[in-house]
């Protein structure tokens, strides 16, 4: 079947809410980011609100691990291997961009691996790696962990400080407090934990869960099934991107990550510590983590002063709500890291929207 | 003297070629203090490295300063520094970025270009090789852009990093009679023009840097534009404004014209031209290709109806050839830059704001 003109798509969206108010979270920080640069917001009726949710693995990132990672960077000898999106998040006494500009050692690194060759090719320097991101991500870090281990390499660490995803949609539901009909899943991560892991959400919940491409039309096809469930009063799990994602996910990446991590509770950015949702370094590969071996530890979470990246996060707020956005807070001198990633729900507002404010199409 | 160019270029080239293959010998020769001391080696590396590379009559005299020949007509002046990490990237290197750069800076004023100087900042420790390879590429671009190296300068100083290597270029340039270029002339309906494929010199430059490697077929688009923005002039057609997409990419221009002509644009992704190779990469590393860099394209806003035949010579040439039109202006406000989607959505475009960072996942 051909794949459906999305204008037709968003006539139908529109037809079936039929002036019904139904709020949707894209829980993936790249559908925010598409959501906007496709287009797709400016197709939609006004009833259907888009909020944003937990899933910029930079934005959830509490402050206290953004301080350690800081700290580290300081000290002779190390070298921190980042992702680049992580470089410009500020902390308590500043980024690591700032403390790159210091003398601190910071490199920018595409994956794991990358890190773990740095580690090989500087034998004389500690190699700690910021091992932050979703279930997309954490299958390369156990991969790379596993490496280093194979290989003899002891100077490479990682920070541990890996997120999962549906607990983090159970506590917003739990809490209550953002009202949501229905979650549009993230594609890339539901590659590894495949669409069955949504069951507990749409059967325990009662909210309907469709895992989505990123493509318009993919994106608003999704939409489409999340609304026509919602209308029907519907909460059921299903799969807008089967060309990707299974129903069983890959069960080869989820044993390599459970060889290495194990879940444990993780703190979430002003969201504070959720009960297994994070993950932590099986006891076997403890020696691997950079708090065990430089006998370091995170400090508290904190925000910026006036910084609402907590709300927007957890959906309770529309980036161009908070007093700072815009104004005090832009790309180029970003209070908190919603602005900073390029998955941040701040940046693609800021980016991608009309100034002035209101909905989708807005700044 | 543009054929005394041309031939300098063809020898440049084929030195290029062969130190390419050599660059592999063990016991590199390399760049020291001394050579910047002004004695014996100063000598030895202009006489031997740096002049035969660049030789024209206006270099030859070796004096204080170059004497150009009277000029007719208002002059441009410009100049630009060059740094860039790794030196040599897929499609080029630091010597044809630095001839390029202010070359384009000269052709999108209208202005044809005189003659270029060229300062290079050696960091102690660069091997000669690369020096040379580097040298021939400035050679081998002055040629293409028939534009010679009148005078130019060479300092050493202390290793800082691997192989460190600045250029500071300036240009002179005659514009012709009666143009200028003005974004004050835009009116509503004219068309935006872009000369070819866009991304290719950022994202060649990033898959060569140290962490991010990744294997790709983009090559640097660095080319210098004069030609090409001498074809788009002799249409006669209206050319109210030229820019060349480096640093910020379209984007960055984009949002200047809106700010500018206090107009907004209207611009179809579907006609902008992109390839396969870039949307891939791209997406890849999490970057909006519209504000990828570009070293040999321009953007031109062109009177409504002058801008098929505009479009139609700068299709003809062989820079052009992936030509389009990508939008228009229009009326609305508050001024700004609105992409209409393949899907028949709209986003703004905006400025990108420092460095582009690769996301996460």
């Amino acid at each position: 079947m051909p794949p459906r003109d999305a204008r037709s798509l968003a006539d139908e969206i529109a037809s079936t809410l039929a002036g019904r108010r139904v709020t949707l979270m894209e829980v993936c920080g790249t559908h925010t980011v598409n959501l906007f640069r496709t287009g797709a917001r400016s197709l939609l009726p006004p009833e259907l609100r888009l909020i944003s949710g937990p899933g910029c693995p930079v934005c959830v990132t509490g402050q206290g691990y953004v301080d350690l990672a800081c700290e580290l960077a300081a000290w002779p000898d190390v070298t921190v291997a980042t992702y680049g999106d992580m470089i410009r998040v500020p902390g308590r006494t500043g980024s690591l961009e700032k403390q790159r500009g210091r003398g601190g050692d910071v490199t920018v690194v595409y994956s794991a691996r990358d890190a773990l060759r740095l580690a090989r090719e500087r034998p004389e320097h500690q190699v700690v790696f910021l091992a932050v991101g979703f279930e997309t991500t954490t299958p390369a870090t156990a991969a790379t962990i596993l490496e280093a281990e194979a290989g003899g390499v002891d100077n490479f660490f990682v920070l541990p400080g890996h997120k999962l995803v549906i607990p983090a949609m159970e506590a917003l539901l739990a809490g209550g407090e953002v009202p949501i009909d229905g979650f549009l899943c993230p594609g890339h991560v539901s590659v590894i934990i495949g669409s069955a892991a949504y069951r507990p959400v749409a059967e325990k919940h009662g909210r309907p869960c469709v895992v989505a491409g990123f493509e318009l039309a993919g994106m608003l096809e999704a939409v489409l099934m999340l609304v026509r469930q919602v209308v029907a009063g519907e909460a059921r799990v299903e799969n807008a991107y089967d060309l990707a994602v299974a129903e069983a996910g890959n069960a080869v990446a989820r044993q390599l990550v459970d060889r290495v991590f194990r879940p444990a509770p993780a703190v979430w950015r002003a969201m504070g510590t959720l009960p297994a949702s994070g993950l932590e370094l099986k006891p076997a590969y403890r020696r691997y983590d950079a708090r065990v071996h430089f006998g370091v530890a995170e400090g508290p979470d904190a925000s910026p002063p006036g910084c609402r990246c907590g709300e927007v996060i957890q959906g309770k707020l529309d980036p161009p709500e908070c007093g700072l956005f815009g104004v005090a807070c832009t790309p180029l001198q970003p209070v908190g890291p919603c602005m900073v990633s390029s998955e941040g729900s701040c940046a693609a507002w800021y980016k991608y929207g009309r100034p002035g404010g209101g909905r989708g199409e807005s700044r | 003297m543009i054929e005394d160019l041309k031939k300098t270029a063809r020898d440049a080239l084929e030195k290029t070629r062969a130190t390419d293959s050599d660059a592999a010998g063990a016991d590199e020769a390399r760049v020291l203090m001394a050579h910047g001391g002004g004695g014996e080696l100063t000598r030895e590396l202009l006489a031997e490295h740096v002049l035969p590379r660049l030789d024209n009559a206006l270099l030859r005299p070796l004096m204080d300063s170059a004497v150009l020949p009277p000029l007719d007509g208002r002059l441009c002046f410009t100049t630009d520094s060059f740094v860039v990490a790794p030196l040599v990237f897929p499609g080029g290197d630091i010597g044809r970025l630095a001839v390029c750069g202010t070359v384009n800076d000269l052709a999108v004023m209208g202005a044809r270009p005189v003659a270029l100087s060229l300062g290079l900042v050696i960091e102690e420790g660069l091997p000669l090789a690369l020096l040379d390879r580097v040298l021939d590429s400035v050679a081998a671009a002055a040629a293409e852009a028939g534009v010679p190296v009148a005078t130019g300068d060479t300092k050493v100083i202390e290793r800082r990093g691997e192989d460190g290597l600045i250029i500071n270029t300036a240009g002179v340039g005659v514009l012709p009679e009666g143009f200028t270029v003005d974004a004050g002339r835009i009116a509503a309906g004219d068309a935006v023009l872009v000369s070819g494929h866009l991304a290719e010199h950022g994202l060649a430059v990033l898959s060569v840097r140290e962490g991010l490697a990744f294997e790709t077929e983009i090559r640097s688009d660095a080319a210098p534009l004069n030609g090409l923005v001498e074809a788009l002039l002799a249409t006669g057609g209206d050319v109210k404004f030229l820019r060349d997409p480096t640093r910020g990419g379209l984007a960055g221009v984009l949002a200047d014209l809106a700010e500018d002509s206090g107009l907004s644009l209207e611009i179809e992704e579907a006609a902008l031209p992109l390839s396969r190779a870039v949307l891939g990469a791209a997406e890849l590393l999490g970057l909006d290709p519209l504000t990828i860099a570009n070293e040999g394209k321009v953007v031109a806003a062109v009177a409504a109806a002058d801008a098929e035949r505009v479009l139609a010579a700068c299709r003809a040439h062989p820079l052009g050839r992936h030509a389009a039109l990508v939008g228009r202006f229009t009326k609305a406000a508050p001024p700004l830059v609105e992409l209409l989607t393949r899907g028949g959505g709209r986003r703004l475009v905006s400025r990108p704001y420092g460095e582009q960072l690769p996301r996460i996942c």
